[in-house]
């Protein structure tokens, strides 16, 4: 039983980080009708990007220009990263996709490869091809419940990964700009017709899951603190799966998506050897699709593509 | 008062030239309306007056004496307040007719206007106010004609642009949503109207247009074009 809640609760934080790069990926599926292949390597920048600003804000506190409590730093260092992370997202929708609107998709779809590829390279020239190795932020406590071992940055990571989903969620459900993008979703070509500047929803919606996969790449960093710049494509490629069994444009699909992956993942591994791992654990989600060809939210839209 | 003059429009698809130079203007508080068959580029027309299709060089399209040319699709919308009710309504199905409505209102500054448009649209179609909380896929076809020119009242109603407002409507109901559109009408809007439905289109309207194969063919009152012998054979059953 405490082996069972044990994988329970790694499961729930290696489901975090699959829910949060899934929301983007489905979100920027969703309103553009288009795969952003390069989403993983966002991940992997915004991971970097956290890596940079906390250092910096550790370093500067240390030399005492700047006096931070730690916690404080690590809130900055969430905040700062999923900022800049979002200007990135927003560069890559105004230079990849945005000149592509209206190419074939195959087009768009090689844009993502080929910026992926970009931020892969890019950051060994930057960096080199050492691996750098994430700051602790998080004095780690252990919580015993019986035999089963909670420590409090797990807590915090799944704590904050739920937040950010659900905040995007009801970001969607009730402001204007959610409405926008729920519309685009439908029937995007109509939507300028409401006096909607695409562009801009194109841009915040590229934002918001940069933002989020930033999160993602800092709470990983946390829990397994060697980054390394193709980090992001297996794990992207996943939280694609994740994306499109959760049905498309449905933020809280892509989550629930996430975490059925990190269970199916954690617990095939818990029975047999972690070699089988993956093979069981994706033979087991493509049964799934199977039965559920549309994911498990997937809402209607409108296949008409021009006006 | 011109308030929307258009000058040798021409536009294409790929090599497949679709309006080969149209000339026509609508004062201000008219109701025009364009005839023409299926594939003659009535739609075609109204996107290129909405800018959701790119115009070829030499084409000019003035709004109160502003170059719509300047303007992007949903600025055409939101600063200009021309609305286009495209064809076949195009509605967003998975959201309520509330926010259908509201949507439309994005991008316009007059906040305090809003609820009294949103009290007028509710007047002129009294189901959509009964119907406010439901998805507007779930809606009946003329309901759902009605939410899209209520949408259109709330985006901007300068010009309204109307594709086929009568299409899939049993006659009553199209009555009344022609009843409906002259109210509008009276209150300020400019309507510029394209029908297959001829007859009904030319009563509706004070001038018409004859649009055969991307040319405009024929120009008059209404009323002449009623009248017209060649009119009547081609457009109006004999």
């Amino acid at each position: 039983m405490s082996v069972f809640l044990q994988n329970l609760i790694n499961a729930l934080q290696w489901g975090s980080f699959y829910a949060l790069i899934a929301i983007g990926y489905s979100m920027v599926y969703s309103i553009l009708m288009l795969f952003n292949f390069a989403h993983g390597d966002v991940f992997m920048t915004g991971a970097y990007i956290g890596f940079g600003v906390a250092t910096a804000l550790i370093a500067l506190s240390a030399a005492g220009i700047i006096a931070l409590p730690s916690w404080l730093i690590l809130v900055l260092t969430i905040l700062f990263s999923m900022v800049l992370t979002a200007c990135l997202g927003m560069f890559i929708e105004r230079v990849g996709y945005r000149p592509l609107r209206d190419a074939p998709r195959a087009s768009a779809a090689i844009t993502g490869l080929m910026i992926g590829i970009i931020l892969e390279t890019g950051n060994l020239i930057l960096l080199g091809a050492q691996r750098v190795k994430f700051p602790a932020l998080i004095q780690p406590v252990t919580y015993d419940l019986g035999g089963v071992f909670v420590t409090n940055q797990k807590i915090m990571i799944v704590v904050v990964s739920l937040s950010l989903a659900l905040g995007l969620h009801q970001f969607i459900r009730h402001t204007k700009w959610g409405m926008a993008m729920r519309a685009m979703a439908f029937d995007y070509v109509v939507v300028p017709l409401m006096g909607v500047p695409i562009n801009k929803i194109a841009a915040m919606t590229f934002a918001l899951g940069s933002g989020l996969a930033a999160a993602a790449g800092i709470l990983f960093g946390m829990a397994y603190p060697v980054l390394d710049p193709y980090m992001g494509i297996m794990f992207g490629w996943k939280a694609f799966v994740a994306a499109i069994l959760g049905g498309r444009g449905s933020i809280l699909g892509a989550t629930l998506a996430g975490f059925i992956l990190g269970f199916i993942e954690i617990f095939v591994a818990m029975v047999f050897p972690s070699t089988l791992r993956d093979f069981i654990a994706y033979s087991i989600i493509l049964l799934i699709l199977v039965f559920r060809p549309y994911g498990l939210f997937g809402e209607p839209y409108s296949v008409r593509l021009r006006l | 008062m011109t308030l929307l003059s258009v000058e040798n429009l021409k536009v294409s698809y790929g090599n497949i030239k679709a309006l080969h130079g149209l000339t026509f203007d609508i004062a201000e508080g008219e109701i025009v309306c364009i005839i023409g068959a299926n594939g003659a580029g009535k739609s075609t027309t109204l996107k290129a007056v909405s800018r959701m299709v790119p115009v070829e060089a030499g084409s000019r399209m003035t709004l109160d004496g502003k170059d719509l040319l300047r303007y992007p699709a949903d600025r055409v919308v939101s600063e200009l307040g021309v609305s286009h009710v495209p064809e076949g309504r195009r509605l967003f199905e998975n959201l309520t007719v509330m926010e259908n409505l509201k949507l439309a209102t994005f991008a316009r500054r007059d906040a305090e206007r809003i609820r009294p448009d949103l009290q007028r649209v509710f007047a002129i179609f009294p189901r959509l106010e009964e119907r406010q909380n439901q998805k507007a896929g779930t809606m009946s076809g003329g309901e759902q004609q009605m939410l899209a020119v209520g949408r259109a009242y709330m985006s901007g109603r300068r010009v309204m642009l109307l594709d086929e407002p009568s299409m899939g409507l049993a006659p009553l109901l199209m009555l009344s949503m022609f009843e409906a559109l002259r109210e509008i009408n009276a209150e300020g809007t400019t309507i510029l109207l394209v029908e297959q439905n001829a007859r009904l289109a030319l009563k509706f309207s004070q001038r018409g247009y004859v649009l055969e194969n991307g040319r405009l063919v024929m120009a008059g009152p209404s009323q002449d074009l009623l009248k017209d012998p060649e009119v009547k054979k081609a457009y109006l059953g004999g």
